[in-house]
């Protein structure tokens, strides 16, 4: 068996990794259950669990490939409405209708993630910000206006579309946390994940060292929007009622306030801020007029300060604390060291 | 079939193949003409050297060589393929690997992961394969590893392999920047100014390094250097170029006494080692 | 009215809202061009803009001109800060960096207009007056050849200023090479100030002319303004005047033409189509050159 250098077996630390969410999961439901968590920290945590989904999906386009795609709500708008139209047309029960939506949904928007990334990321620069920025743009309007070119309804447009079943449950959302967080953690240390950050480091020496660039972009880019679209199937089953306007800009850009806070490359501190940032509103009611900006100030005032963000490109791991608590860990990208000798 | 009056050394390697020819190769930007009528043909294993004045057209010629630029006009053959509209990528995988003048290394990622992905091509598994961390993985990432280890020890820097990249040292960044590309598995290798800034028992031991790395995988070895002590040390052959043109060819003995070379080049005052 | 005089007023409405595209995508070339930064606050200065020439003609009932002059001054001067306060100190950042921070700017100008004037719109007094022309059976605005003529006469002298000036001179060294217009002696902080002073001066015109076309300032006013600008500069070519020029008026006549249509809820999605079509044909846009890293 594989090694890492403090002797934890490498599979075995999957295993703790496991162990640990399965517990919290259990000790969230009974807490759930038991109704020391009213509906409403239910709800919270519902949200909680999207947002980290959508921080850490806009994470691997923004902190590892070193992108800035400015439309994430509009990935997540198109597997919001892919999932509930499936989700409202299906006679499935729902048991197998939910996992098919979700998937669905990532993928419609895997399919725009697609057909934008190729002519944005051919080009070195902005211009994915901007293209990303304007597709976010196009969809809303594209959402609102569809049902008039169609001439039946299909999006509803502004008077919302209703009824959506509401699937989404704080034990699915988590466990969608938690494939997410393993896929991206696994594909980042793999050859694969090397490549798409050799191309945030440099990508003229990241070419010049073999590595096929555009389908990097690619494919990081794609999966980022994936599950951007899995974010939203979410969003979709646990809100019933969805309208174009919840997909604005704003959206796009609270995503993105989560992933500068948590730390660009840091998995785990996009979860934190994702967490923090959906509680923080909720009991600063009073003073939500400024929330918009308070999160302003705060993008300059990281990039400014601290552009590495609160937890830098540290990515912690719960085997690892239980490997060597107490150690001092110097870490690069994360994590776990995997030299092994 | 080897033309051999573009050669440097005509009698090296004439059975095989060259590594690289050039026929006629040139680039302009916007009308200007950076590098003209270049013709160049390395053999296998041979150590050879770009020299000229600054603003030459030496870094040009790199960037041609891999694929950074498309020429203007002219051809390249590696190892007699032709390379027309190659993308760098392409290039690389072709076996071209090089060093840069500005020193472009993954800064962030630790020494280990530089080489790793120098090693990106020669790793084979899916990206499902690594997802599901199935045995396959976990085999050719043991296997890249060591290779990698091997590599760095070249340059003795296997115990710096979880260090930060940014972290090391000048002297080490240029060297860790050797072994990355030599990680890519080349048939020739581009070194731009491999011993700037570097003191000279450092440049020193470059030299046997480079020698050392030639003998060991037996690939050809094209370099830009200001120093001449070690362009005339290690290369067997020399190449000049001036206002993008070759102006001299030959072996060091002969660029020395080249009046062309010594005209445009050596002979400023002052200047005994640029 | 016959198609002869519809296609003439499109036109014309084209040409006016191209011109104020033309001297906004102009702020985003020169930026760009200068610090390769996208500046997202571009469009949001035109705001402020908007909302200084509010405040001092309708709430003070001051004059036009001092309307206008004081418009163009807060501007440059808003620019200035921008630039020194948060991109000054990120100059030796990554792109990223500065990109996140140039939408931190420009969310922030947004939320505070809001903060400040409520979330809706201001109607704006009136600017400029004048008899309109009449050819044929079509009207055609005073506003609108003002709009023309002096947003033309601005592209003139910006020409001139960069081509003949010793600070346009450096302005084209800075963006040609840095570090080495630097070792020359030219004082960067300077010529980036400067850029960001010229190409806020020119939002402050264009938010002048902005709300003589459309009466009324809003807090979100700017972004989609600035983005169809900042899509005119690609399609025009990123750091070319005359591109600018092109581009501003091709994406004012196209959306004039989509609303005459009668599509005009489908106006942003085809600017942005456009400029997806313009990345994958033609990324240096029509009067544009390469721009290439150096290696």
């Amino acid at each position: 068996m594989v090694k890492n250098k403090k002797g934890v077996p490498r599979l075995l630390s999957y295993a703790i990794n496991t162990l640990l969410f399965v517990v919290f999961l259990v000790i969230l439901n009974s807490l759930i259950n038991s109704g020391i968590f009213s509906s409403y920290y239910v709800k919270i945590l519902m949200l909680i669990a999207i947002n980290i989904i959508l921080a850490v999906s806009l994470n691997l386009a923004t902190g590892f490939l070193g992108q800035l795609p400015l439309g994430h709500a509009g990935f997540m708008a198109v597997g919001a409405y892919s999932s509930a139209i499936f989700m409202k047309a299906t006679t499935l029960p729902n048991i197998a209708a939910f996992p098919i939506g979700l998937i669905l949904g990532g993928i419609v928007a895997a399919i725009f993630g697609f057909i934008i990334g190729i002519p944005a990321l051919r080009l070195r620069g902005d211009y994915l910000a901007i293209i990303t920025l304007g597709f976010g743009e196009i969809i809303r309007v594209v959402l609102l206006n569809i049902d008039s070119v169609l001439g039946f309804n299909f999006t509803y447009g502004a008077s919302s579309l209703k009824n959506i079943p509401k699937t989404t449950t704080v034990t699915n959302a988590f466990i969608c946390v938690f494939i997410v967080f393993y896929i991206i953690h696994t594909t980042i240390k793999s050859k694969h994940g090397r490549a798409v950050l050799s191309i945030r480091e440099n990508e003229i020496a990241a070419e010049s060292c073999g590595v096929n660039t555009t389908y990097y972009k690619t494919m990081a880019f794609v999966m980022s929007a994936f599950f951007a679209g899995v974010a939203g199937s979410l969003y979709a089953g646990y809100v019933g009622i969805l309208n174009p306007s919840g997909f604005a800009f704003m959206k796009s850009i609270e995503i993105l306030v989560m992933v500068v806070l948590g730390g660009m490359g840091s998995l785990i501190g996009s979860a934190i801020s994702a967490t923090v940032l959906t509680v923080l509103p909720e009991l600063l009611r009073s003073f939500s007029e400024y929330r918009m900006v308070a999160y302003s100030l705060l993008l300059i005032v990281v990039m400014i300060f601290k552009p590495s963000g609160l937890m830098g490109t540290y990515d912690f791991s719960l085997s690892r604390i239980i490997g060597k608590s107490g150690d001092k860990i110097s870490s690069l990208l994360g994590g776990r060291k995997e030299g092994e000798r | 079939m080897r033309d051999v009056n573009k050669a440097i050394i005509p009698e090296r390697d004439k059975d095989k193949t060259p590594a690289i020819e050039c026929i006629g190769l040139g680039i302009d930007f916007g009308g200007l003409t950076a590098v003209d009528n270049f013709n160049f043909t390395l053999g296998r294993t041979e150590i050879a050297g770009l020299i000229g004045p600054n603003g030459a057209g030496k870094t040009t010629v790199f960037n041609l060589l891999t694929k950074v630029y498309q020429p203007t006009r002219g051809q390249m053959l590696l190892l007699g393929k032709d390379t027309k509209n190659m993308t760098i990528t392409q290039a690389n995988k072709a076996g071209i690997a090089r060093t840069f003048q500005n020193i472009r290394l993954f800064k962030d990622l630790s020494v280990m992961d530089n080489v790793l992905i120098g090693l990106h091509n020669e790793i084979r598994y899916s990206l499902a394969e690594a997802v599901l961390r199935l045995p396959s993985y976990w085999r050719a990432e043991k296997v890249a590893r060591e290779r990698a280890l091997d590599l760095l020890s070249i340059f003795d820097m296997a115990d710096m392999a979880e260090k930060q990249a940014g972290s090391l040292p000048y002297g080490a960044q240029r060297r860790l920047e050797i072994v990355r590309a030599l990680a890519t598995n080349p048939t020739l290798l581009l070194l731009d100014e491999p011993a700037a800034g570097m003191n000279p028992s450092e440049t020193g031991e470059l030299m046997e390094n480079i020698r050392k790395i030639r003998d060991m995988f037996q690939i050809s070895i094209l370099l830009i250097e200001h120093d001449m002590n070690l362009v005339m040390g290690i290369c067997e052959g020399i190449a000049v170029l001036n206002y993008g043109r070759i102006i001299a060819k030959g072996t060091p003995d002969e660029i020395k006494s080249d009046p062309n070379v010594i005209e445009a080049y050596l002979g400023k005052k002052g200047n005994s080692n640029a | 009215m016959s198609v002869f005089s519809t296609i003439v007023s499109q036109i014309f409405n084209g040409l006016q809202s191209g011109s104020v595209y033309a001297l906004v995508a102009l702020g985003y070339s020169m930026v760009y061009g200068i610090i390769m930064l996208l500046n997202f606050a571009h469009g949001d200065i035109i705001m402020v803009g908007a909302y200084i020439v509010w405040v001092l003609m309708s709430l003070l009932t001051l004059p036009p001109v001092i309307g206008t002059v004081a418009a163009v001054v807060g501007c440059t001067l808003l620019g200035i800060i921008i630039e020194k306060v948060a991109y000054a100190p990120l100059r030796k950042s990554p792109r990223l960096s500065l990109l996140i921070t140039a939408i931190g700017v420009s969310f922030f100008l947004e939320n505070i207009a809001q903060l400040v004037m409520g979330a809706g719109s201001k109607p704006m007094p009136t600017i400029i007056k004048g008899t309109n022309i009449e050819i044929g059976d079509a009207h055609i605005s005073f506003v609108a050849i003002v709009t023309i003529i002096v947003s033309v006469i601005t592209m003139l002298l910006l020409t001139l200023l960069v081509q003949k000036t010793k600070m346009g001179k450096a302005m084209r060294a800075v963006s040609e090479d840095m570090d080495s217009a630097k070792l020359m002696g030219i004082n960067i902080n300077r010529t980036i100030s400067f850029t960001f002073a010229v190409g806020s001066a020119l939002a402050g015109i264009a938010a002048v002319l902005y709300s003589c076309a459309y009466p009324q300032a809003s807090p979100t006013m700017g972004s989609m303004l600035g983005l169809k600008a900042f899509v005119a500069a690609v399609l025009g070519g990123i750091g070319s005047i005359p591109g600018a020029m092109i581009g501003g008026f091709a994406i004012g006549l196209l959306e004039a033409f989509v609303s005459a249509a009668g599509l005009s809820v489908w106006k942003d999605g085809v600017v942005f189509t456009i400029l997806i079509i313009v990345l994958i044909v033609k990324p240096t846009g029509i009067m544009g050159r390469t721009m290439s890293e150096k290696v």
